[in-house]
């Protein structure tokens, strides 16, 4: 089977401070893979690497397109890039509004996509809007309000419905549960999860968060430093990690 | 007695503003940056348009300017006079005879030939200002062709109130390329924008850019396959002249609250009402 994702030696400094270092990784349709590490061991910059919002210094991100089978997104041209960031491709930030328009009704941020690619039906529009706030639990009476007037929990949910309404193959997140209560996250959580098994998208999902990679990540990458110290299935990594980073990183957490 | 270069503006500076028209029309609804110059009349006066007509008029141009359909507001009566103190060039309140119109806020009702040139005067040239205040983004946006945010916009109204609400400044997409701020004219006048006779220009002064269509140009106004895009005006005859067909200003008429609706192209409706045409209002 041919890998929806395979990543090549991505390298990113900031100046002479190492980003992420040499990472490679297959990633498989229907797959999520968590990336676990400390603050500053590099999962953003890899994440935002991936996605195309930093440009690596080194190393190839092949996607399997739908037209044109395997490309390197790295040295496509920026507008297939783009497009590919609103279509095949989403991204669902730490902070909800990053990846929302404060100012744009909830129908609006979630049709945004939809309009992009050129859907010209203010009625379709609306009723995916609407089919979409359902998904991810927002009450349809909601649609016309902005963003500004949702709760954290709200604002995260309506920010994955924007991104998932174009029916992408592979979702980014950074932290997606990052800041927000224990049990507005368990819920959040739970929503993911049955998005990811219903739409069977793959994902990459970056987190603090021992509990979320359990609960969503087939496999685990652990990083230290810019470079991938472990990688495996999670529960592997988890039970019975191997690298002494790996074994602090998941003892500390069990103490808590 | 004449201490200025010909309008004003240097030879060089019109050299520039020149070249910058020159490739606006050359990429019909591109936003060309220029340097714009100080103008000894303040922005809100429209020194953009300014800037255009001294680059183009010539000393054998018969010049007219409108504002708001009028010939005779002070903003118009200004620049009408500068141009006659600083160029020497004859002027016109009547459309068809005018080889230059700077207008703000209307395209003239009678329609433009060839050889003529509208000069619009625009406050914000970039239509996607509204969603995406990064000028970076926005200009990426155009070069990508990257325009689902001016449908968002016109989504939002639409869920506001029920229909597109925007009634000026009405984005329209040039020869299927630019999507462009057609300055704040109401949306009456969007329809006379595509395939006019005339060479269209368009100067922002504060904001530093020129865009132009010549003529002939294909512009489409922006709307929703349900929610399709209409060139509305009130629901009136002109009081004084009884056109059917023009865009109408609503007057107060007297302390009782009595209204009357006329036709703001004031040459337009006083032409008709030379011709004999009639209003129910009129004397
Ligand atoms: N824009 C930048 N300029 C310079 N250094 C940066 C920049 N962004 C990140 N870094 C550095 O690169 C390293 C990796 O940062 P990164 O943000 O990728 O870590 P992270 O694992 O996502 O951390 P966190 O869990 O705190 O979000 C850190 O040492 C960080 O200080
Ligand atoms: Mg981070
Ligand atoms: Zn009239």
């Amino acid at each position: 089977m041919t890998p929806l994702l395979s990543v090549q030696g991505m390298t990113k400094r900031y100046g002479a401070h190492i980003g992420c270092a040499d990472v490679s990784f297959d990633l498989y349709p229907g797959e999520v893979m968590g990336i676990v590490g400390e603050s500053g061991s590099g999962k953003s910059t890899l994440l935002n690497c991936m996605a195309g919002h930093l440009r690596p210094d080194a190393g190839q991100v092949v996607f399997d397109t739908r037209t044109d089978g395997p490309r390197d997104t790295v040295t496509m041209s920026e507008p297939e890039r783009r497009m590919l960031g609103r279509t095949d491709w989403a991204f669902v930030h730490q902070h909800a509004r990053d990846g929302l328009r404060m100012g744009v009704s909830a129908g609006g941020n979630v049709g945004e996509r939809l309009m992009a690619v050129g859907e010209r039906h203010y009625g379709d529009i609306r009723d995916k809007a609407t089919d979409w706030l359902g998904r991810v639990e927002i009450d349809a009476a909601r649609i016309d309000d902005r963003p500004t007037t949702f709760s954290g929990g709200m604002q995260q949910r309506l920010q994955i419905a924007r991104n998932l309404v174009t029916g992408p193959r592979l979702v980014f997140m950074d932290e997606p549960t990052g800041g927000l209560d224990v049990s507005v996250q368990a819920r959040l959580l739970d929503l993911l999860r049955g998005l990811v098994r219903d739409m069977g998208l793959s994902a990459i999902i970056v987190t603090h968060d021992l509990a979320v990679v359990r609960l969503l990540a087939d496999r685990l990458m652990v990083m230290k430093n810019g470079r991938v110290v472990e990688a495996g299935l999670t529960d592997q990594v988890l039970d019975d990690p191997q690298h002494a980073y790996s074994q602090l990183l998941v003892s500390s957490v069990l103490q808590v | 007695m004449n201490a200025y270069n010909f309008a004003y503006l240097d030879e060089q500076t019109k050299r520039m503003i020149r070249r910058a028209l020159l490739k606006g029309l050359a990429i019909p609804g591109y936003q060309v940056p220029f340097a714009s110059r100080e103008m000894p009349m303040p922005y809100g006066w429209g020194t953009g348009g300014v800037q255009v007509s001294a680059a183009v008029l010539t000393p054998e141009d018969t010049f007219k300017v409108i504002d708001q359909g009028a010939d005779d507001t002070t903003n118009a009566v200004s620049i009408r006079t500068f141009f006659q103190r600083t160029a020497g060039v004859a002027t016109t309140t009547v459309t068809h005879d005018a080889t230059v119109i700077q207008t703000r806020h209307r395209i003239p009702e009678e329609a433009l030939g060839e050889g003529q040139i509208l000069v619009y005067q625009v406050p914000i040239p970039e239509p996607l200002r509204f969603l995406e205040p990064r000028e970076s983004e926005t200009r990426k946006m155009h070069s990508l062709e990257e325009y689902g945010l001016m449908h968002v916009k016109l989504y939002e109204d639409i869920s506001r109130h029920g229909h597109i609400a925007t009634s000026y400044a009405y984005p329209v997409k040039v020869e299927g390329r630019y999507v462009m701020d057609p300055s704040p004219i109401p949306k009456f006048d969007n329809p006379k924008l595509g395939d006019m006779a005339a060479i269209q220009l368009f100067g922002a002064g504060r904001e530093q850019r020129i865009y132009a269509l010549p003529p002939y140009t294909q512009v489409v106004s922006l709307d929703f396959e349900d929610h399709p895009f209409e060139a509305t005006k009130a629901d009136h005859p002109c009081g004084m002249c009884g056109a059917q067909d023009s865009y109408l200003d609503e007057l107060i008429i007297d302390d009782a609250g009595g209204r009357m609706f006329v036709c703001s192209d004031t040459d337009y409706c006083e032409a008709r009402q030379a011709a004999g045409h009639k209003g129910k209002d009129a004397a």
